[in-house]
């Protein structure tokens, strides 16, 4: 089993889906909000994602492929 | 001893042990590390700070250290009144923070000073970091002088010159052939299941703990007066929250009055999602993918990005991005009015303060500082075309007909 800890960008389009519930339901990952902010034309979530490491990656391609943003929480570690 | 008492989390407020960890377990925000202020009131005056090692260590008894420095010289760089520049832009009151004078020719040797100790303190041997120039260079250099083993990831596209400056330490160089997405995923990957000191991941806290040398500095040198503006360039936006802190534990220990220093952050445009925030008026950082020449502060999604956005608005300061022209224009401004050659990032620095003077955001009689954070030898290649010599013989006569001059 692995964790990762990643957060959501939403653009506008997608605020009122529930892609994480879809994305539990479709995928066997286990998904755990830990901060949000949404308002009506943006919003981010950060989370933790347990399952696994495939069953992750599969999941966080599939909400990229919704037109979601996917980035670490640790921010960016390559620096100049 | 020093008067670190904990690592606390900037959102809930968690505390955490004095540890290698960099988010909090809960709510997944950074950490900082935190002091018994009333203890170190009392030990800290500017006499004793004055006097003092002409280094950063100077300011110690303000830093989580608990054992002996790791020490190649970083800190106490000079702070210069820039009257030409000054005269150029608008500015009665102008200085220039020169930290390209750092041992690796940048400030991040105050941030990996303090980095590197820690490692070494919780009993680690091996740092790590992922960085394409000034974090290399700074981390490879310390790790040799504390007899660390060093790793440094650099994506494979990389030009190896901009290497020289970290491989000459000799830490192992690991190249990963992926882009920069590939090597953060990498590194966050490697940081989980190997025992490093990761400079920018579980060393974070500290490392950031090390930049606020920088804005100490420049209220010492300014004669214990915090500046008017401060304009500064960001990256992860580390170090402009650090000055920012570094302002206000002054005032709290009472060296200086109190601050009302305006805070300015400044990026390439191409890479500049915490001054695009600040200007839409957004609460929330959007990461964006890099596309700029100024590639040392090329972060799109900076991890202290919305704390830094805090500064710059509670401070009534503000934030500037320029061009890559502009840029460069801003690094040789400042050469030929200063003689300081600084790289790209300082270019921005000075060129997004050119952009608040003519809009008179900064006002002309306002005692105004400018971080300059690298030097520019690192990063030549973008300034090519500044060689542009009079080709002569060797005679007399042929000199002087080219310059147009006659004995
Ligand atoms: C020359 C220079 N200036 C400024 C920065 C800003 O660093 P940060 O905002 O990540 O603290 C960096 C870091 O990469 C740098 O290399
Ligand atoms: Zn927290």
């Amino acid at each position: 089993m692995a964790k990762k800890q990643i957060m959501f960008t939403f653009p506008q389009d997608l605020i009122t889906e529930p892609i994480i519930y879809n994305l539990s339901q479709r995928f066997k990952v286990v998904t755990n909000i830990r901060r949000a902010d949404i308002s009506e034309n943006k919003g981010w979530v950060v989370l933790e994602l347990e399952g696994d490491e495939s069953e992750i990656e599969r999941s966080i391609a599939w909400v990229t492929g919704k037109g979601v943003r996917v980035d670490p929480v640790v921010g960016d570690i390559v620096e100049g | 001893m020093s008067f670190a008492t904990a690592l606390r989390c900037r959102k809930c407020g968690q505390e955490y042990p004095l540890q290698p960890q960099s988010l909090c377990n809960f709510c997944l925000s950074p950490l900082e590390v935190t002091y018994d202020y009333q203890a170190m009131a009392k030990a800290v005056t500017r006499d004793k700070i004055a006097g003092g090692p002409r280094s950063m260590w100077r300011y110690r008894d303000l830093l989580p250290v608990e054992s002996e420095a790791v020490d190649i010289g970083a800190g106490l760089t000079p702070l210069v009144k820039a009257d030409n520049l000054g005269r150029e832009l608008g500015l009665d009151q102008l200085y220039i923070k020169n930290d390209c004078l750092n041992p690796s020719y940048s400030f991040k040797d105050r941030a990996v000073a303090v980095a590197i100790a820690k490692a070494r303190e919780f009993g680690l041997d091996t740092i790590a970091c992922a960085s394409t120039g000034n974090l290399a260079a700074s981390a490879a250099a310390h790790a040799a002088k504390a007899d660390m083993k060093a790793y440094v990831f650099v994506p494979a596209d990389v030009e190896p010159g901009k290497l020289i400056g970290a491989a000459i330490y000799k830490p192992v160089l690991v190249s990963v052939n992926g882009n920069y997405d590939d090597v953060n995923r990498l590194c966050a990957e490697v940081a989980r299941r190997y025992k490093w000191g990761f400079i920018n991941i579980n060393l974070r806290p500290y490392y950031a703990e090390g930049s606020k040398t920088l804005g100490y500095e420049v209220v010492e040198q300014l004669g214990w007066r915090a500046p008017d503006c401060i304009v500064c360039p960001a990256a992860s936006g580390l170090l402009f929250t650090r000055v920012g802190k570094a302002l206000d534990e002054f005032s709290m220990l009472g060296l200086t009055d109190p601050v009302n220093t305006r805070l300015f952050v400044s990026q390439a445009a191409g890479s500049a999602p915490i001054a695009n925030a600040f200007l839409a008026g957004s609460q929330h950082i959007h990461p964006v993918k890099p596309d700029t020449l100024v590639r040392s502060i090329a972060i799109g999604n900076p991890a202290d990005g919305y704390y830094a956005l805090r500064v710059a608005r509670q401070s009534g300061g503000g934030a500037g991005t320029v061009t890559d022209e502009e840029a460069i224009a801003g690094v040789k401004l400042l050469a030929q009015t200063e003689g300081i050659f600084a790289e790209a990032a300082g270019g921005v620095v000075i060129g997004v303060l050119k952009k608040l003077a003519a809009a008179e955001v900064i006002k002309r009689d306002a005692v105004t500082v400018a971080l300059i954070t690298g030097a520019g030898p690192r990063t030549q290649e973008i300034l090519s075309s500044v060689v542009q010599p009079i080709t002569v013989q060797p005679n007399l006569q042929s000199l002087e007909e080219a310059l147009g001059v006659v004995a």
